[in-house]
């Protein structure tokens, strides 16, 4: 238990003298687990808004699909996402293995299911209230979705908060892709990981906490930036 | 000049569970007119309005709209709820999008949402999010919407039931001044003092059959049916 | 789409733009290497000295001995840089590398509980040492995990005469994991553990943890570095590679890697020049 309080010390040291290196991994961690959410509500909003919206034969199949690959541990996905980008693999072509773009490319991978299947949810309701209208004007299929995800945009930032968090958080699936290489691939999370191996409880508590720090700052400035867009569109009934 | 009327409605029957929820129907409407649907509570009325307006599939009979338009018959249409169901957007924004739905030109737009505005009254309330708007208000701004899209016919679904009278009033003035400008209106009410206000023809359903059909005055005066007399007369059926 | 839609669109884009990481088109080479290399610090030492050197980046993917040939078998590494002799030999064997050198070697310590329950500190003899831990069946940490010391381990039980497979989840804890946690393990559970001399000085959360046993000739680990083949996998960068490789092995390369040291002491011997190691 020592630790915890001694993680809370090395945490401070940590921010007070903000060294190169920590600097490095933070804004790593950021930027990659930042841009697999933004590729990955790419992805994953319309999907989700397609399986809300759609009939189709085998769509109740796809929903417990995405909903079962929610859970999909992370060392799955690097080690599948491993395979591909393998040089013996058919994406080793790219040269992404080691890099940035592979730790990315693997956290898309985690964290599509889990934002679809929110997304599918929130959408889901948002359609019971919109159908008989957007078919009375006779809205097409593309422009159906559009209207949803656009509409039920403050509702899905839940989602996409929900996926960074899963990315933020996992170490499985960048310790594989990226492999940990100091000043290249080294994130908040795989750091964690060899402090720890390392032995060193008290530096690796206070990477963690700086971790939770960052995903605390980040779900405050989503939510502020939720209220400030939600008052303008709704403003308080004059 | 008309689009997709005359509308022949042919032996329209819908069934959920094995229970006929609209049994046989037919009718037609011609242009320009306003059709009230009447009826008890559970008559058919809402069904027989989305079957028409293409919401819902019959399980028989035909729905033939006969104009030259009719393979898009829903495009010259439009519909409002009885809970009018407005996007989350600003009031302006809302009548803006169902205008590009329809495939109006941006640089027209901007006029006709100014004007459809207007005409409701919510000029003021233009950047109002619809969700904040009242009962009234939300109901007056769903038939500029409608009335927006220049449809050859609109439907109506209990425009005024949940309304507070002013409101109501308000709604039914919109109702007149776009049936006054060419629409075909085809609406369900069980408000009796509405119907005799605002139709010119008088559908009267009961347990999803067509009881009686005969135009607004003479239905008034002296409805040829027993369960439409025991209706007027304020009975429970 | 509508204007807000487009903008909507637009700001996504920007952020994305904003997000991806550049594309670093430098001069690097990666090395498939072990935890206890990693772990220990030594490359942390030895690497800066390379870099400016050569101005060759060196990226170094620490894992488990097992793992670490799996990945140069792959193609994903240019340089292979364990401490298996064996599992080496047999890499060279399929052609996976032309030649294997050998770097340097370490030695492994068995530590323990301070209360020794085993009896078995200040032992010279490791096989020795480990019969008597399974007799006392007092609690014993193992990797478990196929990395060079997992191996080293398993040749001393064999060499004892104890088939501690039996034992697993009794007194033979199989951690699964790298050094340090199985440190961590066994600095939890009092137990017993292999473990390489030069992650074992810098581990710190030793509790009661102790060295028990050292100084065995047969605890000695040698390090051995291997090119990849590049015609078995054409775009190994055999060029920058083999600076790196000839650098370990050169007097330089060596005078560097005796140079690192925690507390004063040594962690590894370069013995790039005795012949069969």
């Amino acid at each position: 238990m020592r630790e915890i309080a001694e993680g809370f010390a090395a945490a401070l040291k940590m921010i007070a003298r903000l060294d190169a290196d920590l600097v490095q991994i933070v804004l790593l961690s950021v930027r990659v687990s930042l841009s697999a959410v933004i590729l990955a509500s790419l992805v994953a909003l319309p999907l989700g808004a397609a399986l809300a919206v759609f009939r189709f034969p085998g769509r109740r199949a796809v929903v417990v699909l995405v909903n079962a690959l929610m859970g999909l541990p992370p060392v799955v996905v690097g080690l599948v996402v491993y395979l591909f980008l393998s040089r013996s693999g058919p994406l080793g072509f790219l040269g992404w293995l080691f890099t940035p773009a592979a730790m990315i490319a693997a956290q898309t991978v985690l964290v599509i299911p889990l934002i679809a299947a929110v997304a599918r949810q929130s959408i889901a309701e948002l359609w019971t209230e919109y159908e008989d209208e957007l078919r009375s004007l006779g809205v097409g299929p593309l422009r159906t979705l559009a209207t949803l995800i656009w509409d039920g945009r403050f509702a899905l930032l839940t989602a996409v908060l929900a996926g960074f968090g899963r990315a933020a958080a996992e170490v499985g699936a960048v310790i594989m892709v990226g492999g940990n290489i100091a000043h290249v691939t080294r994130v908040m999370t795989t750091s964690i990981a060899l402090e720890t191996a390392k032995g060193e409880l008290a530096l690796a508590m206070g990477l963690g906490i700086l971790l939770m720090a960052i995903s605390l700052a980040v779900n405050i400035a989503a939510y502020a930036i939720n209220e400030a867009a939600r008052g303008r569109a709704a403003p308080e009934k004059a | 000049m008309s689009a997709i009327l005359p509308l022949s409605v042919r032996g329209l029957t819908f069934r959920a569970d094995g229970r006929a929820l609209l049994d046989d129907v037919s009718f037609d409407v011609e242009p320009g007119g306003c059709v009230a649907i009447m009826g008890p509570n559970g008559a058919g009325k809402s069904l027989t309005l989305r079957l028409l307006h293409g919401l819902a599939a019959p399980s028989a009979g035909a729905v033939l709209w006969q104009g030259p338009r009719a393979a898009e018959a829903r495009m010259h249409q439009a519909m409002v709820f009885q809970r009018p169901i407005l996007l989350r957007r600003s009031a302006a924004a809302n009548i803006d999008y169902a205008l590009s739905v329809r495939g109006v030109a941006k640089a027209k737009r901007a006029e006709r949402v100014a004007e459809a505005l207007e005409q409701a009254g919510l000029a003021e309330l233009r950047d109002r999010n619809a969700r904040v708007l009242s009962g009234g208000e939300r109901q007056l701004l769903a038939l500029a919407r409608a009335s927006a899209l220049n449809p050859e016919v609109l439907f109506l679904d209990e425009p005024t039931a949940s309304l507070a009278p002013a409101a109501a009033k308000r709604v039914e003035q919109a109702i007149v001044a776009i049936h006054a400008a060419g629409t075909t209106i085809v609406m369900a009410t069980h408000d009796l003092g509405q119907a005799r206000r605002l139709a010119d023809e008088i559908l009267f359903l009961q347990d999803g059959r067509l009881v009686e059909r005969a135009a607004a005055s003479a239905f008034f005066a002296a409805p040829k049916s027993r369960e439409a007399h025991a209706y007027l007369k304020g009975e429970l059926l | 789409m509508t204007r807000p839609t487009i903008r909507f669109a637009a700001a996504i884009l920007a952020l994305t733009a904003l997000a991806l990481p550049a594309g670093a088109a430098e001069r690097f080479i990666t090395v498939a290497s072990t935890t206890s290399t990693e772990q220990s610090g030594l490359f942390k030492h030895l690497l800066p000295v390379f870099e400016k050197k050569t101005g060759i980046e060196v990226r170094v993917v620490a894992v488990g001995t097992g793992q670490a040939i799996k990945l140069a078998e792959k193609g994903d590494a240019d340089v292979l840089f364990v401490h298996h002799k064996p599992s080496e030999e047999k890499f060279v064997a399929e052609g996976w590398s032309i030649k294997r050198l050998p770097v340097m070697y370490n030695d492994f310590v068995v530590v323990g509980p301070a209360a020794d329950p085993a009896k078995v500190k200040g032992m010279k003899d490791t096989a020795g040492a480990f019969k008597k831990i399974a007799a006392a069946k007092a609690p014993f940490a193992s990797r478990a995990d196929k990395s060079g010391t997992h191996l080293a381990e398993l040749e001393f039980w064999k060499a004892a005469g104890v088939d501690a497979k039996t034992a697993s989840g009794q007194w033979y804890k199989e951690t699964g994991s790298g050094m340090g946690p199985t440190l961590n393990t066994a600095a939890g559970m009092d137990a017993y553990a292999l473990a390489d001399r030069g992650t074992w000085l810098s581990f710190t959360n030793r509790k009661s943890l102790e060295i028990a046993v050292e100084g065995d000739p047969k605890l000695f680990n040698q390090y051995g570095v291997m090119l990849v083949n590049k015609a078995k996998h054409p775009h190994v960068k055999d060029k920058d590679g083999q600076v790196f490789v000839d650098w370990l092995v050169s007097p330089e390369g060596q005078k560097a890697i005796a140079g690192y040291k925690i507390n004063g002491q040594q962690l590894f011997f370069p013995n790039a020049n005795q012949a069969g190691a």
